[in-house]
């Protein structure tokens, strides 16, 4: 069923009695095309763009819980494309282009709002910085706009301007960056991909990857041998632990990225606003809810949760930003497992095996790319060549020195 | 990750006292051992689902480098010894 105005009001009339589920719940077949291992944004992105974009209709997704289970429904919700490295912008690029046409593109309403990104500079050395990365947008054709205190003053009033540590001199602001509704961008994705034919099939585990000659064959699951003919992973933060299966060692870390909520309050932050002397965001839920968030706990973990040191530090972060924080009350907190990659940037890319594939290493910023990493995987799957714009992300490339390093800092797993 | 780590210096201690450094099953490779040693030891890991031993700093306590043995899935820690007595690692 197509959803509109005129379906919603005819249900009305009906009582409400005629909505079907949004996507169904078959058994799994004894072999598909394509198997993508992680039903998260990522792998139900990869396969509506499969199905819609590259005519692959015989595809299942495998979801050991439900699907959104992992990191698409436990991020800050934040979209921009404000990178400054050639192999990063175009791609996260196209991914904002595909946010703005998402919801018409999927009849899905996941509450795109383009409110403006703000990231914050509190020294010279930080405006340089900031202005070098803004030049860089611009020459890829993403918006940016430089902000002097006064013009940030006039957008936030209640920010600390003057903080006697980190002043805020300005910020460079991306207007076309904002939220998106997350959980919405799973629902969404998975209906469209099941109204195409894909079988989206969740509780459903991969404990082993059956090989023959070289090539996969199929994966053994809690539901039995599902034979495939391209396997492609999504596994985010249990990447290692399918690449285990296959023997396949990466240039990955798992670690803990906590997220917080507060009680709702009256519309207060219109924007995303990031604070550039510590680790912290924050944007206002349509709920009122501030969403915000900070760095990684620090240490290897697989657990969906994570430590009060951390908590304290980011809400320590968050008062030197705005110190009308400080009598906010946090309703909820709660940790997503993440694949650290080893430069900050991700990996889309084929493997020694010639049938499977790998998409993998989002760091903590995988949210705001699901849309072009849906598109790009579902080209290289589809094609066996890497689309255009994420050509970069190969797994070699730490091998061959030519590592994507956003950060300037070298290597280590706690880049972003 | 558990509240306390037992430092075998300074015994319980939380562990805000520590500061991680990381994964301490990888040993630096000579300096000639070749390009594949230096690219595994530098990016490759192992990030196992389970018992992990790592490098933990005791920093505000003895300042001793410590090997810690742990979850990485119930955070629960099993041994703590002094990182001189684990042999040569990086």
């Amino acid at each position: 069923m197509r959803y509109s105005a005129f379906s919603v009001f005819l249900n009305a009339l009906r009582g409400n009695t005629g909505w079907k589920p949004a996507w169904r719940s078959p058994l799994p077949k004894n072999h598909y095309d394509v198997i993508i291992i992680g039903g998260g944004g990522h792998g139900l992105a990869t396969a509506y763009y499969l199905a819609k974009e590259f005519g692959v209709t015989n595809v299942a997704v495998l979801e050991k819980s439900y699907i959104g289970s992992g990191n698409v429904g436990r991020n800050t919700t934040i979209i921009r494309s404000n990178y400054l490295l050639q192999g990063n912008n175009p791609f996260y690029e196209l991914s904002m282009k595909l946010w703005e046409g998402l919801e018409q593109d999927f009849n899905f309403n996941a509450m795109v709002s383009q409110r403006g990104v703000l990231n914050l500079y509190h020294s010279d050395a930080q405006r340089d910085a900031y202005t070098r990365r803004g030049n860089a947008m611009r020459l890829h054709g993403v918006d940016a706009d430089l902000l002097d205190r006064n013009a940030v003053r006039q957008i936030l009033p209640f920010l600390d301007f003057d903080n006697a540590r980190f002043p805020i001199q300005g910020a460079l602001m991306q207007k076309r960056g904002g939220t998106v509704r997350h959980d919405a961008v799973a629902w969404g994705y998975a209906r469209g991909a099941d109204s195409r034919g894909v079988d989206i099939i969740q509780n459903c585990e991969v404990t082993g990857i059956r090989r023959e000659n070289g090539r996969v064959t199929g994966v053994e699951t809690s539901q039995g041998f599902i034979g495939c003919g391209k396997l492609a992973l999504a596994a985010a933060g249990n990447s290692t632990t399918v690449a285990d299966m296959v023997d396949m060692k990466l240039p990955i870390e798992s670690h803990v990225l906590q997220a917080f909520v507060s009680e709702g309050l009256k519309p207060f932050i219109d924007n995303v606003v990031t604070f550039g002397a510590g680790h912290f965001y924050v944007s206002q839920s349509d709920k009122g809810g501030l969403v915000f968030g900070g760095d990684i706990d620090g240490y290897n973990s697989y657990a969906q949760r994570g430590n009060l040191a951390t908590v304290e530090h980011v809400a320590e972060a968050g008062v030197a930003m705005i110190p009308a924080l400080s009598r906010v009350r946090v309703l909820r907190s709660w940790g997503g497992v993440m694949d650290m990659s080893m430069d900050g940037s991700p990996i889309i890319d084929r493997t020694h095996i010639d049938n499977l594939y790998l998409n993998a290493g989002w760091c903590y910023g995988g949210f705001k790319a699901t849309p072009a990493s849906g598109f790009c995987y579902a080209h290289l799957i589809a094609k066996n060549e890497p689309h255009e714009t994420g050509r970069a992300f190969r797994l070699d490339r730490f091998a061959r020195g030519r590592m994507i390093d956003e950060k300037g800092v070298g290597s280590q797993p706690n880049l972003h | 990750m558990a509240s306390l780590i037992a430092c075998p210096h300074c015994g319980p201690r939380p562990k805000e006292e520590f500061t991680v450094r990381g994964d301490a099953g990888i040993t630096r490779p000579a300096p000639d051992a070749g390009e594949d040693a230096w690219y595994a030891y530098v990016y490759l890991r192992d990030n196992p689902r389970g018992r992990h031993k790592e490098h933990w700093h005791h920093t505000s306590g003895c300042r001793r480098w410590l090997v810690v043995e742990r979850d990485t899935m119930t955070h629960a820690i099993y041994t703590v010894t002094d990182a001189s007595a684990e042999g040569e690692t990086a």
